[in-house]
């Protein structure tokens, strides 16, 4: 691995690269995924490759290639000069990259089990348990179940002199149960859906996410669902609980403090943002409760990393401190551009055969002094308790967003009441998150992880993290999900732009 | 890439290897070159030419079946990858549902020609002369051109113990271009077999008068509207019924279509075809297993005609298969990759002339599933959305969020345009109309 790298390093000098950098991986995975008590997928791989990075002409170039012998890594590197040659022909300005020191480090992820050394039955023994127990509730038509586990060694090399080795395994698991009946469809997910929880952990990540514990609730709730009423439209408050609250800051926070697209260069695919740079320290993000960092260190959290990867250590950042904008994450072709002295240490990619793009490390909303959930429901007089998503989508600014969610239940002077199917809530993202009020406190803290989010061209995914204890938000729009519109807006008069956010 | 006769090879060193160790054996392999170079801010700001090559050993033994993955396409690998799968099938449960490998006879995929030597040797340099065309159009307009252009080719290749064997190399270039102004933008995406057929200059100055068209837009108060729907803003919307025709989402009662074959669900002007063999289609002419992929009418005058199969959720519905499985074990199942939307003599121009008031919409962004039974779906308008007043454009307005039933949409037809090769974002691209309908409800506004 190492003397293959300092080959591709020394081709790319001797080509005539002004820089050169190469990642080396070896990635082994599975994902298994059940319906009912059938095996629907068994997804299981290895994979191993190298990309190389160049700066030629002022130009950046990248190739790849899966085999690793001496001949298709000089053609990769050779490919790589002629690419960024290309792009020297269509330059804006050339390359500049923010200085970072050389390091010659190994990093290893925490992690107490190889999920690798736990026997195929006795995954699928697990998934098949909590299936028997759904299957169980009269009314649940399909029930599913996932186990995914990756474990991956990088090898990082630069012409600048850093050799970083890492070792990462990150594990996932979740059940759901769906239930169908003649007029509707509805779902229960733990610990959250679209695959459950993910962490950068071995196999003991199934002893803090007890899915056979909470099988039968979920099945009932599905059940259930089918039978209960939709949210009325309105404006209420709400108390979204720690996994949506994770996925509200990965869309609202975590994507317009993306660098790259504050600068436009995502605009084509997966959109520009807001928090533009004249925005940095002179606008207030959210209400003064709000803290949120982007910290690569979390110890399980899905998008933790001793070194990104162009070799940047892994750092904890402010992207909003006491509600005020405060930060980027970024890159060292980028940091220039704002006048930052060194990159926020965030670029990844999602293999060897892409080039990095800048990517959210875990961004978390720091816990607050409401206390349990439970306190934060007696604190609250009239409102809704949003639970695990169910749909979700933002525009290309990240300004309106609109979710939806599994489940509510209606808050009546501090108790739970009646549970809502079809839940949503929308709004502009700087005036949700001015109109948060309180955060559950360090006991309730969670860091979720999001395995799938997409960005790039071609699209990469990414392992993300979300640290976040459930929060409430005051007089949000609720219920604005339906294609029925109440509003017969039809022919209205068409108003003046007038005002700038 | 590897040739035809490589893949074979490959494929029938690995079924000699295997072949008195397990019940069956089925080797895929698949590889792409497609190489993308990225523009922002009127300059290159990223450029890609990655190469990847994966194979998968799928082994059939007592019943049971385990696929494993792996990228390297050496015999030793190969055999490796085998080797281990073996081993994972004897863990795993046994497979009520498995249908045994598929034969060659009466197998035979329509042959398509898909691929284009002239794309296929593209370098870096030509897709940067691409790129410098987009740039300069936007300097000389004053706006900001992002984007990116790409090309290569890819190619699949199955063949299992049974002696069923079929390869498909395709090329493909693709081309999408965003201009900004300060307060606009315009948008425009083509993808083809055929780089030739791509007119990066008449793109990039018609993504520019998009963004100059829509400047200083105003604000338009949410609520119903006759809406005009560029294909790609179509495209985008009705792919998310796709997965509804899929037979595994049907297994799985999920299917917003679940009990309507044969029921009229759609308006009398919607008729929707899965036909691998188009002019304008890409893709390959098999499906995961190496079955012919069937051409099939999915909706004939708003009446559910068809769904399409892989073997295992035809063989759980007791119907025929129809050559659209996915390669096994698959969660997901099958899906109809090939979707045309038939459509009517309408131009987009006709459409907005005959709109007394209603909105013009170049594409969707961000869409997302709220509802899956009524196929409820949100997304906003971006890059380009116009008012229209007494069957004219009147002015660029800032974008709004839509909450639609794509099922209700499409009752809601009023005309359709000549349907053709459209790329959006959301879905693959696919062979679509541009659409008029009414009571298209946009339920809140963004702030650009």
């Amino acid at each position: 691995m190492k003397s293959l790298a300092e080959f591709a390093l020394d081709v790319g000098k001797h080509e005539g690269a002004s820089y050169v950098d190469v990642r080396i991986i070896n990635q082994k995975y599975q994902h298994i995924q059940t319906k009912d008590l059938t095996v629907a997928e068994f997804n299981q791989g290895t994979s191993a490759g190298l990309g190389v990075r160049v700066i030629a002409g002022g130009g950046w170039g990248f190739a790849s290639t899966q085999k690793l012998t001496k001949a298709a890594v000089a053609k990769a590197v050779k490919e790589a000069v002629k690419v960024a040659r290309a792009s020297a022909t269509c330059l804006a300005e050339p390359v500049k990259l923010a200085p970072e020191p050389a390091y010659v480090a190994e990093w290893v992820s925490p992690h107490l089990v190889d999920p690798f050394t736990i026997s195929t039955e006795e995954k699928l023994a697990l998934l098949f348990d909590c299936a028997k127990v759904m299957l169980a509730v009269k009314g649940v038509t399909l029930a599913g179940g996932s186990l995914s586990f990756i474990h991956e060694v990088k090898y990082f090399a630069s012409s600048e002199g850093s050799r970083i080795k890492q070792t990462s395994i990150r594990s996932g698991i979740g059940i759901e149960a769906n239930a169908t009946d003649d007029h509707d469809r509805q779902r229960r997910s733990w610990p959250n859906s679209f695959g459950g929880q993910y962490e950068l952990a071995g196999w003991e990540i199934i002893h803090r996410w007890p899915i056979k514990q909470h099988a039968q609730r979920i099945a009932e709730e599905a059940v259930q669902l089918l039978t209960a009423p939709s949210m009325p439209k309105g404006k209420k408050d709400i108390i979204l609980t720690g996994s949506q609250l994770g996925l509200q800051i990965h869309e609202s926070c975590g994507h317009p403090s993306e660098l790259d697209r504050a600068l436009g260069w995502e605009i084509n695919f997966a959109g520009f943002s807001f928090l533009t740079p004249e925005k940095l320290g002179n606008l207030q993000y959210g209400s003064p409760l709000v803290n949120l960092v982007a910290d690569a260190t979390e110890p399980t959290g899905l998008g933790s990393f001793g070194f990104d990867d162009e070799g940047v250590r892994g750092r904890r950042t402010y992207l909003v401190k006491n509600g005020m904008f405060s930060g980027y994450l970024s890159s060292r072709d980028t940091a220039h551009l704002i006048g930052l002295q060194s990159s926020g240490g965030a670029m990844r990619a999602e293999s060897y055969a892409y080039a990095p793009i800048i990517r959210m490390t875990n961004i978390s909303l720091l816990p607050g002094n409401a206390g349990s959930l439970e306190d934060l429901i007696k604190d609250t007089k009239d409102g809704y308790l949003f639970d695990i998503n169910k749909s979700w989508s933002i525009d290309g600014r990240r300004y309106n967003f609109q979710f939806s969610c599994e489940a509510a239940w209606e808050i009546k002077d501090g108790k739970l009441g009646r549970m809502f199917k079809n839940p949503s809530y929308s709004g502009i993202t700087p005036e949700f998150w001015n109109s948060l009020d309180a955060i559950c406190g360090p006991q309730e803290y969670v860091n979720w992880g999001v395995p799938n989010c997409g960005k790039g061209q071609p699209m990469q995914t990414m392992w993300t993290g979300h640290g976040a204890a459930p929060a409430r938000f005051r007089n949000v729009q609720v219920g604005i999900a339906t294609s029925d519109a109440e509003t017969p807006n039809e022919g209205a008069d068409v108003k003046e732009a007038g005002h700038d956010h | 890439m590897i040739t035809e006769n490589k893949a074979k090879q490959i494929i029938d060193s690995a079924i000699r290897y295997a072949r008195r160790q397990v019940d069956g054996i089925e080797v895929i392999l698949h590889g792409s070159n497609i190489a993308t170079s990225r523009f922002a801010n009127n300059g290159m700001t990223q450029n890609q030419a990655p190469t990847t090559e994966t194979v998968a050993v799928r082994v059939l033994l007592n019943g049971r079946q385990a696929r494993l993955n792996g990228d390297d396409l050496g015999e030793k690998a190969v055999r490796a990858l085998i080797d281990n799968a073996i081993i994972a099938v004897q863990l795993l449960e046994k497979d009520e549902e498995l249908q045994p490998l598929i034969k060659p006879k009466g197998r035979k995929a329509k042959a398509v020609s898909r691929f284009d030597r002239k794309t296929a040797k593209l370098s870096a340099q030509d897709r940067a002369d691409q790129v410098r065309k987009v740039i300069d159009v936007a300097n000389a307009k004053n706006l900001i051109a992002s984007g990116v252009y790409a090309s290569g080719q890819m190619y699949s290749a199955i063949g299992n113990s049974a002696g069923h064997f079929v390869y498909h190399c395709e090329t493909s270039a693709e081309c999408s271009i965003t201009m900004t102004a300060p307060d606009s933008s315009g948008w425009v995406k083509a993808q083809s077999v055929k780089a030739s057929e791509i007119d990066v200059q008449e793109l990039a100055e018609r993504a520019a008068a998009k963004a100059l068209l829509s400047a200083n837009p105003q604000e338009v108060d949410p609520g119903k509207y006759t809406v005009i729907l560029e294909p790609a803003a179509a495209l985008d919307m009705i792919g998310q019924l796709w997965y509804s025709f899929a037979g595994t989402n049907h297994a799985d009662k999920l299917s917003c279509l679940l009990g309507k074959l044969g029921q009229k669900v759609f308006g009398d002007n919607i008729t929707f075809f899965d036909d691998v063999a188009h002019k304008d289609g890409s893709g390959e002419p098999f499906d995961g297993e190496g079955l012919p992929r069937q051409s099939l009418t999915l909706v004939e005058d708003g009446v559910v005609k068809n769904f399409v199969y892989g073997r295992r959720s035809a063989a759980q519905l007791k119907c025929a298969c129809t050559g659209h499985g996915l390669a096994e074990p698959s969660a997901m199942g099958d899906y109809p990759s090939n979707f045309v939307m038939k459509g009517g003599d309408a131009s987009v121009e006709e459409m907005v002339k005959s709109t007394a008031r209603g909105i013009l919409v170049t594409r969707v962004w961000y869409v997302r599933e709220v509802d899956p039974t009524t196929m409820l779906i949100t997304g906003l308008t971006q890059d380009g959305t116009f008012l229209i007043e007494n069957g004219a454009i009147k002015c660029g307005i800032k974008n709004m969020r839509f909450n639609v039933s794509v099922i209700e949409m499409l009752n809601s037809v009023l005309a359709l345009s000549p349907e053709a090769r459209t790329s959006g974002e959301e879905v693959n691209p696919a062979v679509m109309p541009a659409l008029k309908v009414t009571g298209f409800n946009f339920t809140e506004r963004t702030l650009y």
